[in-house]
């Protein structure tokens, strides 16, 4: 048994498919769901860890994909960085999982790494620059 | 009622030391604690600060003379253009030119990763920028074209002279018409009443401890970019006019500033390029003031409040772009600062695009510089247009160039 954690992004027209259950009736797959959250473009966002052997797991991505369902890997890595960080807010309401928000007493703008899916939307809406999405 | 302190008078006490400071944020408990004769005896200087993104910014540059020399008709600095309609050596950076063939918004939005703003910081960071330059060549300037490196340390002169910044009061950008997030100077703003997008550092923030430019005038020694500089004019669209509520606060844009600064003296933690997605290139800088408390007046305008600022909510999916309509409502900094308002009917999340944070920074560093006797007040040497002198703030009278023109 293998479990690979993935984040799922649900085009609008595939929000009332039932694409997670049509793959694990399809494949030999448990999931576990970790988030789920619609975007500011109406676009769904899960991440789901897959449970089951190696190949199976892998067909069940690649049917997702066939759906229309892009899958990343959540081994991606978001990073802020704290020097170029002015704590302008600009992000805050961009981001769909709240990973950052704003401290309202300090004022200063917190990222919560265990929050974050990965979906990559702050970069290009950071002013300075200041985060970053590694694979 | 208390006699009156005199800029002399507050100035000996910054050389001996015996200065009193405080913040706009902190005068708000000053006051609030001992009224505003008491504080105003007490208290010497509030100083205020704000960091956003302030588009009308730019800087002279002289670079020297070239063996042979050149008449640079037209620049560029990493690839923007930099306007070189000046004498021989002279350029003038803008904060929102951007990089020469950056794709702008043909891929809608644009990400505009490289401008004018950047490059200031890449110079005030003390970084080597490319300038490339040609000429026609005269009988004095030989030289037809140049490809070097420059650094700030070797420029003649590098200062930075900004058209307008420091806002009094914004504008808070909502989306209410568009089936799309918009992208704007004012950020990501989002569909369906998504967000409230609003721009100023409130009752930190320099022209609103000084509605009625009092203190603040031309000749205003100043906090700008990490450096001390001064405000040498009324910045553009400056409008006194603009509706005041009971305290004199304009509840909505009104007074400008234009500041200068050398950039040799700047910190780029303060002169900071900025990207704004789908929008364009801009610079968020710091700029603070030291305003004297010279009377009761001044000790009760420096205690201003967020609750007692109050901005126009406007819709920037159609009503700005096309002048249309009236606010949506008009919000309180408090209310804004609190993460939520109410608008309509639903609870719309806000977001901000000043740094409190660091406007609260300035204005502790300014504080800093005064105890420390390093920062003199400078009484101006004309105040800046009043209500009653401006014209207010004009549209463009569009005239077709069909018509008749050169009256
Ligand atoms: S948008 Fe960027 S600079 Fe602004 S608070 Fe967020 S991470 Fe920091
Ligand atoms: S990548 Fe950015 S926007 Fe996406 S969840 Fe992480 S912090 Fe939020």
């Amino acid at each position: 048994m293998a479990e690979r954690r993935i984040v799922l992004h649900f085009p609008k027209e595939l929000l009332d498919q039932p694409v997670i259950s049509t793959t694990v009736s399809r494949y030999d797959v448990g999931f576990n769901i970790l988030r789920a959250n619609i975007t500011q473009d109406q676009e769904g966002l899960m991440v789901l860890g897959l449970q089951g052997e190696l190949g199976e797991i892998e067909s069940a991505i690649e049917f997702m994909r066939d759906q229309g369902v892009r899958v990343q890997p959540l081994d991606q890595d978001v990073v802020r960085d704290d020097e170029v960080c002015t704590d302008c807010g600009a992000c805050i309401v961009v981001c769909p999982t709240g990973a950052l928000s704003m401290d309202l007493e300090s004022r200063e703008v917190n990222f919560d790494a265990e929050k974050c899916v990965a979906c990559g939307i702050c970069v290009p809406v950071c002013p300075p620059r200041a985060m970053s999405i590694h694979f | 009622m208390m006699l009156g302190k005199s800029y002399d008078e507050i100035n000996a006490k910054i050389r001996s030391g015996e200065v009193v400071v405080v913040t706009a944020e902190e005068m708000v408990d000053v006051v609030g604690e001992l009224g505003v004769a008491k504080a105003a005896e007490k208290v010497d200087v509030v100083t205020t600060g704000t960091f956003g993104p302030m588009c009308s910014s730019g800087a002279f540059l002289n670079f020297g003379h070239s063996t042979p020399r050149m008449k640079v008709t037209q620049a560029w600095l990493n690839e923007v253009p930099a306007y070189a309609g000046l004498a021989a050596v002279d350029l003038y950076i803008g904060a929102t030119e951007v990089s020469a063939g950056d794709p702008l918004n043909r891929s809608h939005p644009g990400r505009f990763n490289y401008g004018g703003a950047h490059v200031i910081q890449d110079l005030v960071a003390g970084k080597d920028v490319r300038l490339r330059g040609i000429a026609y060549g005269t009988d004095c300037y030989p030289r037809r074209e140049i490809d070097t490196w420059i650094n700030i340390k070797d420029l003649n002169e590098a200062y930075m002279c900004n058209p307008r910044n420091a806002y009094q009061n914004y504008n808070v950008a909502v989306n209410k018409f568009a089936d799309r997030d918009i992208y704007t100077y004012m950020g990501v703003v989002k569909k369906d009443l998504g967000s409230a997008n609003y721009c100023s550092a409130g009752q930190l923030s320099p022209l609103l401890n000084d509605p009625h430019y009092r203190a603040i005038g031309i000749g205003t020694r100043i906090f700008i970019g990490g450096a001390q500089g001064y405000v040498f004019w009324q910045g553009t669209q400056h409008d006194p006019t603009t509706p005041r509520n009971e305290r004199g606060v304009p509840t909505g844009g009104a007074g400008t500033l234009s500041t200068v600064g050398d950039l040799k003296q700047m910190d780029p933690r303060w002169v900071v390029g900025v990207s704004m997605l789908g929008y364009g290139v801009s610079l968020a800088l710091g700029i603070g003031t030291a305003i004297p408390i010279l009377d009761e007046e001044m000790a009760w305008y420096t205690s201003v409040s967020d609750a007692d600022i109050v901005a126009p909510i406007v819709d920037y999916s159609r009503n700005y772009g096309l002048n249309e309509g009236e606010p949506l409502g008009h919000v309180s900094y408090a209310e804004l600062k609190s993460g939520e308002i109410e608008l309509e009917g639903r609870k719309v999340p806000t977001t901000p695009l000043s740094s409190y944070v660091r406007a609260r920074e300035i204005a502790e560093t300014l504080k800093s510089w005064i105890e420390a006797g390093e920062f003199e007040l400078s009484e101006p040497v004309q105040p800046l247009p009043s209500a009653e002198e401006s014209p207010g703030f004009k549209m463009l009278n569009y005239r077709p160039v069909e018509e008749e023109g050169g009256e």
